[in-house]
């Protein structure tokens, strides 16, 4: 089975350990597992700023990169809602090319939803002696139905989840809108951290790198040098 | 001023933050509850849906129909293209009929055309009914939600209100300060010339108007005047009313998670010869103020909305700013949406900016407006005309250039992560960014580690090699 992973423009900037964590998942389950080199953005900053031109020319870009792959996973629940929802409802919606994207979308899985629904797999290498709290992302739960899947995955790693107040709640990242309209953003975010602080986690846990960036940020910038900020990946894979 | 900066004020109101918080459970948990209980939810949501599309695809019949039924029954039928129309034609009614006081119950289409205003400089005196309302009026400020207009007030504020408007003393209990509500406001039911009403729905089969409300003041405005005028949108027209008992089923549970409001009152037609109570005119004003140039176009969607307030109660901008950061009638997902198509995309910048896209109003929605993708489309069209600020433009145009070349994209992303990694330092988070301190302002950016994953892939594969 040749899976092809998109590693996503975030993951690869910033946090190239949650890549690593998801290439050992996949190798260790079995899956011969690609990485082009020319990947960059799935164009979701620019669909959402209203750039759709450059958000297509992106998903076609995406498209070519992954074409002879069986699957195509990727660690975030936003960018793989680009690529399964916005693509094949919106942005090439009655165009030539739904049907490429209809297929890319039925071949393309978040990574915990891949593990769990197409590998189901059973145990994971990784251990986290310790409570976590799990913040779920909006896209991948939304528009994908992440839920009970990366749960699972952690619970396979010893991990015990106190479930936090709101866990639904936006953190307020937004993409873009936590620039643009920071001062909202942040007190989304400190909503957030006040659910965090209120579970008392070890660390708290997502599968979307924004995000965690949004809520590491703030956690440290009140003073919370403590709490772990973690993608579920690192944490099921013992790379956290 | 614009959202961004009246949004930052309110986050900072602490008095106004904390009336919000307490509003926001019951809002939300109670639909939640109602829709649980309710079982097939979606079935119906999504039927209703269609019915508001059958709705909007023959509106002209359907308008024609109504004015056809409620004429027959004794109404007047006016047709609005603006909203200065739409107070002319009120305002005409008042002078016409020698009408010196009017008794409103809420409606959001009144405060939309600004109506009160215009008739006061008619010389009519004005006297909102419903409490919300009411209250607002003495405070002299607008709504701040559609459903609960005065949700931004606490208790302790309105009883404040009310020993100034009512010269008792302080009251301290919600259900005492409502009395003394009531008794103020009885004498002007009694008094008042006109009774205004909105319509939620009006049903084109039968000529009817109809008011979903909670207080029963919409009763005594709807029938112990002398005349009756009812202001709504023409997009308020459905079909028959079968629709309206599948709305119905939706509105009060989407709204504050009542299984049916205590009033819903279905009013056609003025007092007939054999009736005894009732109005002796009806008046109907449907006014259009926009609303037709949403018809076959990118945004007609939006016009299935049946102002539950379910997109604002739900979304965590909302929730934390609050409606009056909106800066016109209707907040939250659904007036980012009206406010820009109505008054113009240049005047509501920010406001399809005003969202995470988390999807929230989406799936709240009774009636399955698409909330989020239509304010993106809002934004494509800002992109398109150029009409947010350069520097972010700019940035836009400069990451699409890099991310479709991926030798740039992988030079520049390795660049970068070396120096933010420098700027870092030692606890790996960047306190200050220049350029992006809408986020460092409040929060730090954690630092990229120095590589990228591309970088240490390439390494990887080499050694594996």
């Amino acid at each position: 089975m040749k899976v092809g992973l998109f590693v996503t423009c975030l993951v690869d900037l910033s946090r190239p350990g949650i890549g690593f964590a998801a290439l050992k998942l996949l190798e260790g389950a079995g899956c011969e597992v690609v990485v082009p080199a020319t990947q960059t953005c799935c164009g979701q900053p620019g669909y959402n700023s209203g750039g759709r031109e450059v958000a297509k020319a992106l998903a076609r870009k995406v498209l070519a990169e992954f074409r002879d792959c069986d699957y195509v996973v990727a660690p975030s629940g936003s960018c793989s809602g680009q690529m399964k929802v916005a693509t094949v409802h919106d942005l090439f919606k009655g165009e030539p090319e739904q049907a490429d994207f209809e297929r890319l979308a039925a071949r393309w899985y978040e990574l915990s939803q891949f593990l769990v629904e197409v590998l189901k797999v059973e145990r994971v290498p990784g251990r986290f002696a310790g409570t976590v709290t799990y913040h779920d992302s909006c896209s991948g739960l939304r528009e994908l139905g992440v839920k009970m899947q990366p749960r699972y995955l952690l619970g396979m790693a010893g991990a015990r989840i106190a479930e936090m107040e709101g866990a639904e709640r936006c953190c307020g990242f937004g993409g873009t809108f936590s620039i643009k309209l920071g001062d909202i953003s942040t007190r989304m975010c400190e909503n957030k951290c006040e659910s965090i602080r209120a579970a008392g986690a070890d660390a708290v846990v997502g599968g979307d790198l924004g995000c965690l960036l949004n809520i590491e940020g703030r956690l440290r910038r009140t003073g919370d040098t403590r709490t772990k900020v973690l993608h579920f990946a690192q944490v099921i894979a013992g790379e956290g | 001023m614009f959202f961004k900066q009246r949004a930052s004020e309110k986050l900072g109101d602490e008095l106004l933050q904390g009336n919000m918080r307490k509003a926001k459970g019951k809002f939300v948990d109670g639909r939640a509850k109602a829709v649980a209980e309710f079982g097939v939810w979606e079935e119906v949501r999504a039927h209703a849906a269609k019915v508001r599309d059958r709705a909007l695809a023959n509106l002209d019949a359907y308008l024609v129909e109504f004015e056809a039924n409620a004429t027959r029954r004794g109404a007047v039928v006016h047709w609005a293209e603006t909203a200065e129309e739409a107070c002319a034609i009120v305002a005409g009614i008042a002078r016409d009929n020698g009408v010196r006081k009017a008794a409103k119950s809420k409606s959001m289409v009144s405060e939309e055309v600004n109506l009160n205003e215009a008739l006061e400089a008619a010389g009519v005196e004005v006297i909102e009914t419903d409490l919300g309302e009411y209250i607002l009026q003495l405070a002299h400020e607008p709504p701040s939600h559609i459903v609960a207009p005065a949700v931004h007030k606490s208790k302790e504020q309105v009883a404040e209100l009310f020993v100034k408007a009512h010269g008792k003393p302080r009251l301290t209990e919600i259900p005492a300060m409502t009395r003394e509500a009531r008794e103020a406001l009885r004498g002007h039911f009694l008094s008042a010339d006109m009774g205004i009403s909105g319509s939620n729905f009006v049903i084109a089969e039968t000529g009817t108007t109809l008011t979903v409300t909670n207080e029963g003041n919409a009763d005594m405005v709807t029938t112990l005047p002398r005349i009756h005028v009812v202001i709504t949108g023409i997009e308020k027209v459905i079909g028959t009313l079968e629709d309206f008992a599948t709305l119905i089923r939706l509105l009060p549970r989407s709204a504050i998670g009542q299984t049916v409001t205590n009033y819903l009152t279905l009013t056609t037609g003025p007092k007939m010869p054999d009736e005894a109570d009732g109005p002796e005119q009806m008046h109907i004003v449907l006014v259009d103020a926009g609303r037709t140039k949403l018809l076959g176009g990118p945004m007609q969607e939006m016009l299935r909305c049946i102002r539950c307030g379910a997109c604002m109660n739900h979304c965590p901008v909302y929730q934390n700013v609050g409606g009056h950061a909106y800066g016109w009638v209707y907040p939250g997902p659904m007036g980012s949406i009206l406010t820009p198509v109505y008054v113009g995309l240049e005047n509501a910048g920010d406001l399809p900016n005003a969202a995470t896209f988390c999807g929230e109003c989406a799936v709240a929605c009774p009636v399955k407006i698409p909330l989020p993708d239509l304010m993106r489309k809002l934004r494509e069209q800002q992109f398109d005309r150029k009409l947010r600020p350069w520097p972010e433009r700019m940035a836009i145009a400069a990451w699409g250039f890099a991310a479709t070349r991926p030798a740039l994209y992988a030079f520049l992303s390795r660049v970068g992560a070396r120096v933010a990694a420098w700027m870092g330092g030692s606890d790996g988070l960047i306190h200050r960014l220049p350029g992006l301190d809408g986020w460092t302002k409040g929060r730090d950016m954690p630092a990229p580690q120095g590589r990228t994953f591309r970088e240490l892939y390439a390494l990887r594969q080499g050694n594996r090699r």
